[in-house]
Parts: structure tokens; C-alpha cells; sequence
């Protein structure tokens, strides 16, 4: 009997010993998949590759923020572009993840693809100690994606309407160039000016390279930035429209969509009005 | 500093002076950047000047180098896709027009050499040869880089390095262009002119300096046989030695997996086509895999089979060489990561042919019992990387004469062309200690405190008596890079 009642007060010790060191542990943890990221083992990490940029505290503020054209992240606030979740809310681990690895092709931040998957988790958690919010609001609800619908020819001419009617072309511009009557004026959550994607020239999104990328990207809204989310103004197989017209804009880069409206006349004139001529990094060259 | 066998007390009070001076700059090193060293691992750095990649990219050495120069997974990546980094930033339209992608790298120092046996003629002694130990030290400088490297346009890039040694004679070390994703893959690149080979553990990237530190024994050993005799060539090689010729490579879109093939001038990366014809190969495969969060190791093979002339002929209008003897290197290697600890290993396997190994023109018969040499290497380097502003080195290298291209008569000394006094004559142990503290990091300049011990012994390859020969480097550099 008493042999049983100071087990049960060693075991009771033990586990209060534990509890503040289980808390702390899952407090600097992620989960990506089976990888666990540790923010321990993310604070080096973030010491050798990222500091530079994003700075010491996070804030995007590092010593090369003067030069860099597109700021990089600040973590403290903790807005992120890329996400799978609605606007306004947290990303997910996975999706701040991917970023990391993917990179962002229009900026400075590279694809850290080289960097382990252990490496890429161990950033992550990392880098959620920056910012209160992680520890007050939870990642929103993963959007859902329905399947992507078979590609016709209607569903371009349908998604061409929806890039008028919805005024994308305002920023976007009408051949998709990104050069918009108010691309010009356009700021992003620092005051800095942003330009507008350019679909004529990338064969890359901001988010991903996907069909299901991009259809990702006007649901959620790029957080930070003028482009909003589309999530409450269009339906689904309207947004999948506008996917499968917003591919034929990128003219530089082979996709069915493209191969479907060079397809009719209508599409063939205005592909070829469209093509720009000069060096591959001739920003802004038209014919 | 000359000392006869006898003059140990001289000896002695030479190491103290060394040991005193050694001292001093480590404790004043310590004492002037005291306050660094206590903000580690943090940068303290506030530098607004720009090396090439580092200003282009705005990432800090780090980023690319395990310990600058020694390239991490990202850094090899980077190399791997010529210069870039795949996004919008690569292209030199991205830069502004100010921007000139030059950096320069030297290392003023303080080192000390000492070998045992060395053959010593001293006026003050009646000038006749005599083996006993030679030591200097004093403060000196190393050679200057010149590093230009960058894009010209997206994915063809250049490296140019225009190279000096101590007294400022200038050489390329480096000059090639680069055509990469080829047909939009990573798969095929082509790289044309003079470059490093593919050696994964890199000897220009080494992290050690000092003489007998400061390269890979196993990338240049050749056999103490090879004196050319009257009338041969002199037989050159290193597969440390930067190389004349074209390179075909490709590599994983993460660089896991990385593969090369190269068909090179068999001139040892000399210009002047000083070999006059003939040509090598090099070939390598090496892949990663990631082992959970120890970190990513690596294992890759390599092989290079080459040609080399016995004898030149000619004249006014040139020289070429003939009489082609074949020779090989062949082997594999791992980088293995236990987290903060990572292991370099390497195995070689070589052998020249006899004519090679003995120094011998093909139109003269070979010396009676001449065989072709076969030797075998290896080596395991330790790092153990506090973090990116420390890092500790350890090297020991062994190379093992397996096959001596002459006879074995230990009666005599080494009679070049006749006999070698024993089987492990030529036989190398080396064994490296240093570390390298890089007082801050930043993206726009390298620096680094670097004190490193070597110490050197090779068999039976005295000057005068075939005996042991050892020798020793301590070496105090202040190695920048701006």
C-alpha cells in the first residue's frame, strides 16, 4: 500500500517536472506530413540563410532591405501571400512550407529545394516565433479546391468575360502584361509600390505553377497586396473559367489552354498580337 | 634560419620565439574583438562593401558556404545551375548598371616551416651538403585571387580568375564560359575552358592554408620515381589542378543527384598547348539523400583516365609531345553530416604507366625490373561547424605505395632509374589542425582569423639519404575577401 503511494507521488513529480518541458517543445513545433521542424534547430538555420533579408528580429527589415525592390517578409506581422486558407487568416505549416521551398520567382527569395525537408520544417516553426498572432489565432480552414473541370472552348470565352466583368484587366492590364490603367498606383501593406503579375511573360505564379495554384490564388487573395480574394464574388466553376483564360494570357509557355484558343481565329490574332519579341529577360518589350 | 644537427639549444629558442609570437597574435586577436566574440552567433557586422554573389543576391556567405569557402548543399546548387538562383534576379538586366561582379581575396599571415632533413649547404661550415632541419618564419603574404564570375545573359555565365602569386605574377587559374539548361533541362549544361574539375570535396575551396596544409595530398601525389630522364617530359598531373577543356554536367532540380563528364587538353591546365596533343576524360556521378535530422549526406565515384607524352620533339615553329603513356585515378568519396559534425572521406586508387613512373622516354628501354606504379590514397577531414562563424578543421590524409615502378634494393638509396631503398618509399601521412573565425557575417564582405597546424612526413625522400623526410607549417592568416 505504501508502496503504491510513492509511486504514485514519483510519478506525479515526474510528470509536473515534464509538463513545462512538453509545453515549451510543442510550442516551437510543426508538423509538415511525418517531418517534425523544431524551432531550435530553425533559429541556426535561420542564422545562416535568411537573416540577410528578413533581418534579426524577423521583421523584414535585414540589412539588404534598403536595396531589395520587392521587401522581404516580415514575419512579426505575419502576412502571408501564398496560403490554401481564406483571407485574413494564418497560413498553414504546409503552406508556409512550400514557400520556402518554392521560393518566389519575382523577388529575392530563392527555391531553398536544396535545404533538406527536416531543414525546411525546422525554419518554419523558426520562423512562427516571431509574431504574437501564432500564438492567438489559429491557421484558417484549408480552402476547398473542387476538381478541375474538362477544358473547352467556352470555358475560355466564359473566363475572357469574367477578366472584363470582374475588372481584372484594371491592374492586369487587357493583354495581361500587368500594365493596367491603375498598375501605376498600386502599394502593397508597407506603402511600397507593387506591380501586377504579368501574365505574358512568367510561366511561374507567385504561389505555385499549377492550374490548381492559381486557382488557389483568387480565392485566397495575396494578403498584403492589392490583389483580393474572389472567394465570396464567384463560383467555383466560374473561377476555374477564369484559370483556364488566365493560361492562354501566358503566351511565352505551352499549355493546353494556349494550344485550344491559337485553336480559333479569334484566339490565334490575339496570341499573336501578344507575343513579345526580344531577349528572354526583356521586361517589357513589345513588339 | 639554417641550424646543423647539433645545434639543438638554437632549435629549442626558435620554437619559443615562434610559440611567443603565435601567442601574441592570438591573444591580441581575442583582445581587440572581445565583444564579437561574446555576440556569437549573431552577426555584428555593419559592411557596406560588396563581393560578387553576395552583393548580387543580398545573402549573407552563409547562405552558400558551409564555412566560407567551403560550399554547402545550397552553394553547390547555385554553382550546379551556373551562377544562378532560378528566379527573376539571375539575369544581369536585373543589376543595376554599377554593378561589376569582382572580388578580391588575399591573406596577409604569419607562419613558420620547419623540415628535418633538409639538405643544408652552409658557407660558414665549408659549404658541403649536409641533411639537418631548416626552419623560417616570419611574416609573409599568400597569393591574390581575383574572382569575376556572374551571368551574361540568363543561363550563360562566366568565371574568371586572373591569379597571383606572393611576388604578384599573375596566371589564369580560372577562365570558362557556361551554357546552362540546355533544351530547358538541369540535366544538360556545358561549360568550356579552363575550370576546376568536379571534386565534390574541392581543393579550391579548402579550408586549410598553410604549406603543407593547404592542398590535397591524394589530388597531386605522383610517385618519387618519376625524375624524367634525359631527353623525357616532364609528367605533371593533378586532379587538383584546374584543367583545359569542356565539361558536359547535370544535376537534380534539387542537386541530390549530380553527374559530369569532361574531355580535357592532357596539358595539366598549362596554356601554350605545352604537351602538344592528346586528350583526358574525367567523369564523376554523386548522389545526396537526406538521413532525418542529421542532415544530408552524400556519396559520389569518380575517375580520370588520361595521356601524357615521354618525350617532346620539335622546334622553332613548336613542340608536340609523343611517345603517349596511359595513367588513371580512380575512386569515391561521402560527406557525411552528424548535425553540427560532418565527415569528408575520400578513396583514390592510381597507377601510371611504367615509362611515366620511371621517367623514361618510350624510344629508350625501360630500367631492368621497372613495373607501372600503383598506389592507393585516402583521406577523412572533420568539421565540426559551431555555428557560421567557427568552424574547426581536422585532416589526415594517407597515401600508400602499393607497386613501386623500381626495384627494391635497401642496400642503396633512391637511385633515380635504377632502385628504390623499400617498398613504402613515397609513402605520405599528413595530418592538418586548424580552425577559422569569421569575426562577422555579413553580405557584402569575408573575413576570417585562421591559425592552422600541418605537419607532413613522407618515406625514405631525404635529399641526401633517403631517410623520412618531415616537415611542419603553423600558419596565422588574416584571410579577406571584399
Amino acid at each position: 500500500m505504501r508502496a503504491n503511494k510513492s509511486m504514485r507521488l514519483i510519478f506525479l513529480a515526474a510528470a509536473l517536472f515534464a509538463l513545462p518541458y512538453l509545453a515549451t517543445a510543442q510550442q516551437g513545433e510543426i508538423h509538415v506530413g511525418k517531418v517534425t521542424g523544431r524551432s531550435d534547430a530553425g533559429r541556426q538555420l535561420y542564422f545562416r540563410f535568411c537573416w540577410g533579408c528578413h533581418g534579426f528580429r524577423g521583421d523584414g527589415n535585414g540589412e539588404n532591405g534598403p536595396y531589395l525592390n520587392i521587401l522581404p517578409r516580415n514575419f512579426v506581422a505575419a502576412t502571408f501571400k501564398c496560403r490554401s486558407t481564406p483571407t485574413g487568416t494564418l497560413p498553414t505549416d504546409e503552406d508556409l512550407y512550400n514557400s520556402v521551398g518554392r521560393g518566389f520567382n519575382n523577388s529575392n527569395m530563392p527555391a531553398w529545394i536544396s535545404l533538406t525537408k527536416q531543414q525546411r520544417a525546422d525554419m518554419v516553426a523558426f520562423i512562427k516565433t516571431f509574431s504574437p498572432r501564432w500564438k492567438t489565432d489559429k491557421p484558417g480552414d484549408i480552402i476547398n479546391v473542387p476538381a478541375e473541370p474538362a477544358l473547352t472552348l467556352d470555358s475560355v470565352k466564359h473566363g475572357k468575360e469574367l477578366f472584363t466583368k470582374l475588372e481584372c484587366w484594371k491592374c492586369h492590364g487587357a493583354e495581361g502584361r500587368g500594365d493596367g490603367p491603375s498598375a501605376s498606383t498600386l502599394t502593397d501593406s508597407n506603402d511600397q509600390p507593387i506591380r501586377p503579375y504579368n501574365f505574358a511573360e512568367g510561366s511561374r505564379f507567385k504561389c505555385g505553377t499549377t492550374n490548381h495554384d492559381l486557382y488557389k490564388i483568387f480565392m485566397t487573395g495575396l494578403d498584403g497586396t492589392p490583389m483580393p480574394s474572389f472567394a465570396d464574388v464567384i463560383k467555383p466553376e466560374d473561377a476555374w473559367d477564369l484559370v483556364h483564360y488566365l493560361r492562354t494570357l501566358q503566351v511565352t509557355h505551352k499549355s493546353p489552354e494556349l494550344a485550344l484558343w491559337m485553336s480559333t481565329k479569334e484566339g490565334a490574332e490575339f496570341v499573336k498580337a501578344q507575343k513579345v519579341s526580344g531577349t528572354p529577360t526583356g521586361s517589357g518589350i513589345k513588339q | 634560419m639554417f641550424h646543423g644537427a647539433s645545434s639543438s639549444m638554437t632549435r629549442r629558442m626558435s620554437w619559443l620565439a615562434s610559440s611567443l609570437i603565435c601567442g601574441f597574435l592570438v591573444l591580441a586577436f581575442l583582445l581587440i574583438d572581445s565583444r564579437v566574440a561574446s555576440a556569437l552567433p549573431i552577426p555584428a557586422g555593419k559592411v557596406y562593401a560588396i563581393p560578387a554573389f553576395a552583393r548580387k543576391y543580398g545573402m549573407p556567405c552563409s547562405a552558400c558556404h558551409e564555412a566560407w569557402p567551403k560550399l554547402n548543399n545550397f552553394g553547390q546548387m547555385f554553382k550546379d545551375n551556373g551562377y544562378q538562383l532560378g528566379n527573376d534576379r539571375d539575369a544581369p538586366i536585373f543589376q543595376q548598371p554599377a554593378y561589376w561582379p569582382i572580388a578580391l581575396r588575399m591573406t596577409p599571415n604569419w607562419h613558420r616551416e620547419s623540415f628535418d632533413r633538409a639538405d643544408i649547404a652552409n658557407p660558414g661550415t665549408g659549404n658541403t651538403p649536409t641533411e639537418g632541419q631548416l626552419t623560417t618564419h616570419g611574416f609573409d603574404l599568400s597569393g591574390m585571387d581575383i574572382l569575376t564570375a556572374g551571368t551574361l545573359a540568363k543561363n550563360i555565365s562566366f568565371l574568371l580568375v586572373p591569379s597571383a602569386d606572393n611576388t604578384g605574377a599573375f596566371h589564369f587559374e580560372s577562365a570558362n564560359v557556361r551554357f546552362s539548361n540546355l533544351f530547358n533541362s538541369g540535366w544538360v549544361n556545358v561549360k568550356v575552358g579552363k575550370f576546376e574539375l568536379d571534386n565534390i570535396i574541392s581543393e579550391k575551396r579548402i579550408l586549410t592554408l598553410s604549406r603543407n596544409g593547404g592542398l590535397y595530398r591524394n589530388y597531386h601525389f605522383q610517385p618519387a620515381t618519376e625524375i624524367p630522364a634525359m631527353f623525357a617530359a616532364p609528367f605533371i598531373f593533378g586532379l587538383g589542378d584546374n584543367q583545359l577543356g569542356a565539361e558536359l554536367s547535370g544535376h537534380s532540380k534539387n542537386d541530390y543527384t549530380r553527374y559530369s563528364a569532361a574531355l580535357l587538353s592532357s596539358n595539366d591546365g598549362n596554356v601554350g598547348l605545352p604537351n602538344g596533343h592528346g586528350y583526358d576524360t574525367f567523369l564523376t556521378f554523386s548522389q545526396a539523400f537526406e538521413a532525418g535530422s542529421l542532415g544530408l549526406q552524400r556519396v559520389g565515384v569518380f575517375g580520370y583516365i588520361g595521356r601524357a607524352p615521354t618525350y617532346l620533339a620539335g622546334g622553332a615553329l613548336g613542340v608536340d609531345g609523343f611517345g603517349q603513356k596511359s595513367f588513371y585515378r580512380a575512386g569515391f568519396y561521402g560527406l557525411w553530416y552528424i548535425k553540427k559534425l560532418d565527415f569528408a572521406t575520400l578513396y583514390i586508387h592510381a597507377s601510371d604507366n611504367a615509362f611515366l613512373g620511371t621517367g623514361t622516354p618510350s624510344f629508350d628501354p625501360l630500367p631492368a625490373g621497372a613495373r607501372s606504379p600503383i598506389w592507393n590514397g585516402g583521406l577523412i577531414e572533420t568539421h565540426y561547424t559551431v555555428n557560421p562563424q567557427f568552424i574547426l578543421i581536422n585532416r589526415y590524409e594517407l597515401i600508400r605505395m602499393s607497386r613501386q615502378a623500381l626495384p627494391i634494393d635497401g642496400a642503396n638509396g633512391f637511385l633515380p632509374g635504377v632502385s628504390v631503398p623499400s617498398s613504402n618509399f613515397g609513402d605520405i601521412d599528413a595530418l592538418t589542425f586548424a580552425y577559422r573565425y569569421y569575426p562577422f557575417i555579413s553580405s557584402r564582405a569575408g573575413f576570417a582569423f585562421h591559425n592552422e597546424y600541418s605537419w607532413v612526413r613522407q618515406r625514405g625522400v631525404s635529399p641526401l639519404l633517403s631517410r623520412d623526410l618531415t616537415s611542419s607549417s603553423v600558419f596565422l592568416g588574416f584571410d579577406f575577401i571584399f
